[in-house]
């Protein structure tokens, strides 16, 4: 029975409700409901000694749902568009900015430290919202697994350290809060942005929505360009 | 359902566009088709605000399939958590300030302030 579709449906969707529950509760982007959801069933795929692979085929349906949900962010991205056009250009200017800069200081680092491509695809895509990365780290090469990981604990650290670490910098609030918590740490980072006030919400969603756009463009040839130029990387 | 239908059908465009030769993800694509539908008036907003909400609230439930999949690479995690650590805080970093700093500078510019 545990080895069915529904098992696989089922449980993923108990153990989210419990751990969105728990979040509510709590309110600590520390016990974020993906990242404690993810810890749960790794146990109980353990402990029912479930492969990951026939538990994947029966949760293929909630995955499949990615692409629908990436496809809708065009509706947020045309409302923040209509609400931010005054201040588009700028905005343009400094995520694309943000968009390299994230692929580029993600992947010389590793490449340098000679670590497998492999983890350098997965990493490359990490401020982008995690079905636009999982996308990207897939076309690319890499592990989609470790980059769903990876960009979940990335949006934890903004929400967690980014207001922090903007205050030293003298950013408190407004469009450049809003841009910069999107940009570098996606859904997370926005729901984080949405507590400081409606228009650091938006501009956040607009950053998220427009950081995938561009990493999708410019993450593919720059990795390939590091890779080659600095060495084997694997 | 004819809010998940035009979604879908809007992805499958974008899917299209992909396989013709368009270097970027087809689910992209279609983001921006959506858009691009409802600022020419083609796509109604009241016709997929109900669909994209959901998708949209319920956007990390998502992927926790691909997340749990970490389970099947544990090996890769342990032999380089200090490098994938590293490299995701220093860019992390990185990225906050830039776009941060930038956009201040701008909206700062124009204020006059």
């Amino acid at each position: 029975m545990v080895e069915t579709p529904l098992f696989a449906l089922m449980i993923t969707l108990i153990v989210y409700l419990a751990a969105s529950q728990l979040y509510s509760t709590v309110r600590s982007f520390l016990l974020h409901p993906v990242l404690v959801t993810v810890v749960v069933l790794i146990g109980i795929l353990t402990l029912l000694r479930i492969d990951y692979e026939v538990y994947f085929t029966g949760a293929w349906p909630i995955h499949f749902l990615l692409g629908p949900a990436v496809v809708a962010l065009g509706m947020p991205l045309y409302d923040q568009l209509r609400l931010l056009r005054r201040e588009l250009p700028a905005v343009l200017i400094s995520t694309s900015f943000g968009s390299i800069v994230g692929v580029i200081s993600v992947t010389v680092p590793l490449t340098l430290m000679k670590v497998p491509h492999e983890i350098t695809a997965s990493l490359a895509p990490k401020s982008v919202t995690t079905p636009i990365a999982i996308v990207l780290s897939e076309g690319m090469g890499g592990e989609p697994s470790l980059t769903a990981s990876v960009v979940v604990v990335t949006g934890i650290l903004g929400a967690v350290i980014g207001p922090i670490l903007l205050r030293t910098v003298g950013i408190l609030n407004g469009i450049p809060f809003g841009l910069a918590m999107g940009a570098s740490s996606h859904g997370i980072g926005t729901a984080r942005a949405v507590e400081e006030g409606s228009l650091e919400g938006a501009s956040s969603g607009l950053a998220l929505c427009l950081n995938g756009l561009f990493t999708s463009i410019c993450a593919p040839p720059v990795v390939n360009f590091i890779s080659e130029l600095i060495g084997s990387g694997g | 359902m004819l809010g998940f239908g035009i979604i879908l059908l809007v992805f499958f465009l974008g899917e299209t566009l992909h396989f013709i030769g368009i270097p970027l993800p087809g689910s992209v694509i279609g983001m921006l088709l959506l858009t691009a539908g409802l600022g020419s008036g083609v796509i109604r907003r009241k016709w997929i605000a109900g669909t994209a909400d959901f998708l949209l609230r319920n956007l990390s439930f998502f992927f926790v399939p691909a997340g749990v999949g970490i389970m099947a690479h544990t090996d890769l995690f342990k032999a380089y958590w200090f490098e994938i650590f590293f490299a995701v805080l220093f860019s992390f970093v990185l990225v906050l300030g830039t776009v941060g700093v930038l956009q201040r500078l701008f909206t700062g510019k124009r204020s006059g302030s």
